[in-house]
């Protein structure tokens, strides 16, 4: 060991190389990883202004802004970029500048792929979005894209959208190997892996759902990509394939993946309720089983988005028990956030705003989760708002909040400086008030009969609608204000000390660095104990 | 803190004064005239209820705790982080609940799922972006189209209640009788969704799935698409009119009727300008969605017409293709969507109109050509 440091004595104190060519050729986790967290935003604003396009056009009945053809793509390339461009990305972000701080790594495992996954994902977006200025439009069939629709009827486009799916693939994969490889050979001494911070955790078997099913998606497009221009018929009905194939195979996909989107969620907010309570986070040891149990649960529960394609009963009902006991772990994660809270000493900084609202509002998502897990109901829930309500209260005040929380907790560390704690809040007021007037009224006109997906509506939907667009237009206002925030706290903020909160003494290695955190840190691993006793 | 609550408040009421909430119906599932129907809305709201209390109980815990534990001066936070005993029970808890929700949900499903033949048995198809219905055993059948029109969609005229909500042909069903519905679609994938009958069904290209419904009373029930299937997804409603089954014998019969009497039409001498006049309305309804009003198409998925080579000049080829539709693109085969009557007069139309018959050869196509197409294909 100390022979691979003397080795590196001389360049300790170098730091990043000067222009472009830092962001171009770095290894460091810390670079890759606010490129990632950049990416990410500018990502969200392009996601998010074609929300505003959608919204504008629903905004009242009858046509308003966009036609129909272009609708669907807005509504397709919404949903992609917001899945793929957006918060897996920023959890990636997060993956790479916190999980090497907090197991006392130098690096990631494999700075070079790092490098790598990082840069080929701006490459894969630039050909989704160029899809927009092609002769026949960008993809759109929605993000699930079930053939045929997005293989004998889709516009020619739909080959350049399956080569973006398969870089993004590619990085996601890169990038997991790269996470469990940190994490299995790179922890500081003592470390045993049922001392890992959760956030650690939950990338760990986030990163192993990613190797699992990133694979199945590239088959899944693969094969779309041979019956549109190799004349086969995977999914052909009339040359003998199966159209419902493509479906199972999607959703084996499409399940884990939203566990994905969430389980580093739950990490970060574990982190961030341990700190601004005081405590100790309650049950360590049950919060990473839940995590495992509803990443095992997420490859046995797909068809639950099928329960209308016509599945035999038994198939109906083993996927409607398998999606009920997800409701199990999730309710113990829940539980153990308030036990941590429960007689602490708690204080409302704004990343424990949004911690508190996650866990709120996230609740709320798992309780419709519950409705749509029962079968029989679902024949009149599915493919209506009140899913759309369902998977944007999980996404949106779920893993999206838990992103602005861990933002608002860790950018004291990563630039030195504190943000403005006032403006912080009214973030979060404006964003948890736009965000509940945006998608609970979904519930109502799904459960009153609007199906998701169409560009102009009955009457009868009129009124909670433009309600809805309302609350989406604060709430992307909302997020301006966020964009403002991170560029004050960057060139005006007040020093941050290398603690920064009250709460975090002895809650992990970060904390024990300089703020900002120096190029490199741990270039000798620190030592479990001194983080122990130093209270 | 409180003070940016109250301002965000009151920002909210003032939004909100605007609008007028309307009845309870607006808010939840339709219960429904079917008993199937209503009892998955008993489910629904069983279920609903259980959740609605979880999630009570869970927020007003959460802000007890927000609220008591806030820090204080002098006041020091627990230390303990794990309670064995705590956590199995609400473990057990939380799957007891779930086991009281799976069994009415079992037997739920257990009715829905009956696919025993009916007394009536009726063949939907779904088609980018219309319904066919067919009745199996009176073998007649017929085509259903959004009616709302486009300058209404257009904001051109008032909208009324049943905006996109009406066809210009419902399906009729009789009333006390047991019908299945066999469903399947014959381009992209779509499903066919009653709210009142709880029936929801994907219709999918090589798949007949099933479904079925017994109404007791009378009555219009209306309907949507529920699966994305182009670009026109939002614009095929569904709707279904349950009438006394001595009127239904009389719909019936008078479909069969005009089944005979459309055949007779391809004897008839036909002038061009009723040609014009049907197949204009013929494109009006079926053409329109992809070639639009104008003949231009959204190219290149939807190819234009106007200026077409072979809407202009090659009249064998323009009838192969509304008889066949074209491999691996988005045209189908009108050969039994539409009459011999309404496929001549459609190809005489797009062949006269826009200037095509000036610079093209002018052709027309009268019924009888399409019937011998039809029997020489025999």
């Amino acid at each position: 060991m100390s022979a691979v440091i003397d080795s590196h004595h001389d360049d300790h104190h170098h730091g990043p190389a000067k222009g472009i060519s830092r962001w171009l050729y770095t290894t460091n986790h810390k670079d890759i990883g606010s490129m990632y967290l950049w990416f990410s935003l500018i990502m969200l604003f392009i996601g998010g202004a074609m929300a505003m396009v959608i919204r504008a056009e629903l905004f009242e009945p009858g046509s308003q802004i966009v036609s129909p053809e272009f609708y669907n793509q807005m509504v397709t390339n919404h949903g992609l970029i917001m899945v793929f461009g957006v918060i897996m990305p920023a959890f990636v972000g997060f993956a790479n500048w916190m999980i090497p701080m907090q197991i006392g790594a130098p690096d990631m495992a494999l700075p070079r792929l790092n490098n790598l996954s990082f840069w080929i994902l701006p490459v894969a977006f630039g050909i989704l979005l160029s899809t927009f200025f092609m002769e026949g439009g960008a993809p759109n069939f929605g993000w699930t894209f079930y053939a045929p629709l997005s293989t004998e009827y889709a516009p020619p486009t739909v080959t350049f959208f399956i080569f973006s799916v398969h870089i993004m693939g590619a990085s996601s994969i890169m990038g997991s190997i790269n996470v469990i490889t940190t994490i299995l050979n790179m922890r500081a001494p003592g470390m045993t892996l049922m001392k890992m911070p959760l956030f650690v955790w939950s990338w760990f078997i986030t990163a192993y759902l990613l190797i699992a099913v990133m694979p199945v998606l590239a088959g899944a497009v693969t094969m779309m990509l041979m019956d549109i221009h190799a004349g086969t018929s995977f999914f052909k009905a009339g040359g003998g394939g199966d159209p419902v194939l493509f479906q199972h195979i999607f959703w084996f996909f499409g399940h884990p993946e939203v566990y994905i989107m969430i389980l580093p969620a739950f990490g970060i907010v574990s982190h961030i309720i341990e700190t601004f309570s005081r405590k100790p986070i309650f049950g360590y040891s049950s919060m990473v089983y839940a995590i495992a149990s509803i990443a095992l649960l997420s490859f046995v529960v797909w068809a639950h988005h099928m329960f209308t394609v016509g599945m035999p009963i038994a198939g109906e009902l083993f996927f409607m028990y398998s999606t009920m006991l997800i409701a199990i772990p999730t309710g113990v994660k829940v539980f153990n956030w308030l036990s941590t809270m429960f007689k602490g000493s708690l204080t409302f900084e704004t990343p424990m705003l949004f911690a508190i609202a996650f866990v709120a509002l996230f609740t709320i998502g798992g309780l419709s989760g519950i409705m749509l897990a029962i079968a029989p109901a679902d024949f009149q829930y599915h493919d209506t708002y009140f899913v759309v309500a369902h998977f944007h209260y999980v996404l949106v005040p779920g893993a999206l909040f838990s992103l602005l929380a861990g933002a608002y907790y860790w950018i004291p560390k990563w630039t030195g400086k504190m943000y403005d704690e006032t403006l912080g809040k009214v973030h979060f007021w404006m964003s948890f008030l736009s965000v509940n007037l945006t998608f609970f009224p979904m519930h109502f006109v799904g459960l009153a009969g609007m199906p998701r997906r169409i560009p102009d509506y009955a009457m009868q939907f009129a009124d909670w609608n433009m309600m809805v667009s309302v609350g989406a237009f604060l709430f992307g206002i909302s997020q301006l204000l966020f964009l403002f925030i991170v560029l004050k706290c960057i060139y005006n903020g007040k020093e941050a000390t290398n603690e920064v909160w009250e709460g975090a003494k002895n809650k992990g290695f970060e904390w024990t660095v300089d703020s900002p955190a120096p190029y490199h840190t741990f270039s000798s691993p620190p030592s479990l104990e001194s983080l122990k006793t130093s209270s | 803190m409180f003070r940016a609550i109250k301002y965000s408040l009151s920002l909210l009421a003032a939004l909100t004064a605007n609008f007028s909430f309307g009845a309870w119906s607006d808010l939840n599932m339709s219960p429904g005239v079917t008993q199937l129907s209503q009892e998955i809305f008993g489910l629904h709201m069983t279920v609903f209820y259980v959740c609605l209390a979880i999630g009570i109980a869970v927020l007003l815990a959460m802000a007890f705790i927000l609220f008591k534990y806030r820090k204080k001066e002098g006041v020091k936070p627990a230390d303990f982080d794990d309670s064995t005993a705590l956590e199995i029970t609400w473990t057990v808890l939380f799957a007891l609940i779930l086991v009281v929700l799976a069994v009415p949900a079992t037997s739920v499903m257990i009715k829905a799922y009956d696919n025993e033949e009916g007394d009536i048995n009726i063949l939907i198809t779904g088609h980018q972006w219309k319904w066919q219905y067919e009745y199996i055993e009176d073998e007649v059948g017929f085509f259903s189209n959004l009616s709302t029109s486009l300058d209404k969609r257009n904001n051109l005229a008032p909208k009324d209640k049943n905006y996109l909500l009406e066809v210009d042909e419902p399906l009729v069903i009789p009333t006390n009788t047991r019908i299945r519905f066999l469903i399947t679609a014959n381009d992209v994938i779509h499903s066919w969704w009653v709210p009142d009958f709880a029936i929801k069904q994907d219709a999918i290209p090589g798949f007949v799935n099933t479904g079925w419904t017994y109404v007791n009373e009378p009555g219009v029930f209306r309907g949507q698409c529920t699966e994305l299937c182009g670009a026109y997804h939002g614009f095929m409603p569904i709707v279904v009119k349950a009438v006394s089954p001595d009127e239904y014998s009389a719909f019936i019969n008078e479909k069969k009727e005009a089944k005979i009497q459309q055949a007779l039409l391809t004897e008839k001498l036909w002038t061009v300008n009723e040609l014009m006049e049907i197949g204009e309305a013929t494109y009006q309804k079926n053409c329109v969605a992809c070639h639009q009003v104008g003949g231009q198409g959204i190219p290149p998925v939807f190819p234009a017409l106007v200026g077409s080579e072979i809407v202009m000049r090659n009249k064998a080829r323009q009838i192969e293709i509304l008889m066949e539709g074209v491999q691996g693109a988005a045209m189908a085969s009108y050969s039994e969507q539409l009459t011999e009557v309404e496929i001549a007069a459609v190809i005489t139309y797009t062949r006269q109109a826009w200037g095509n018959a000036d610079s093209g050869d002018g052709k027309i196509v009268i019924p009888k050509e399409i019937l011998d197409y039809k029997t020489n294909k025999l």
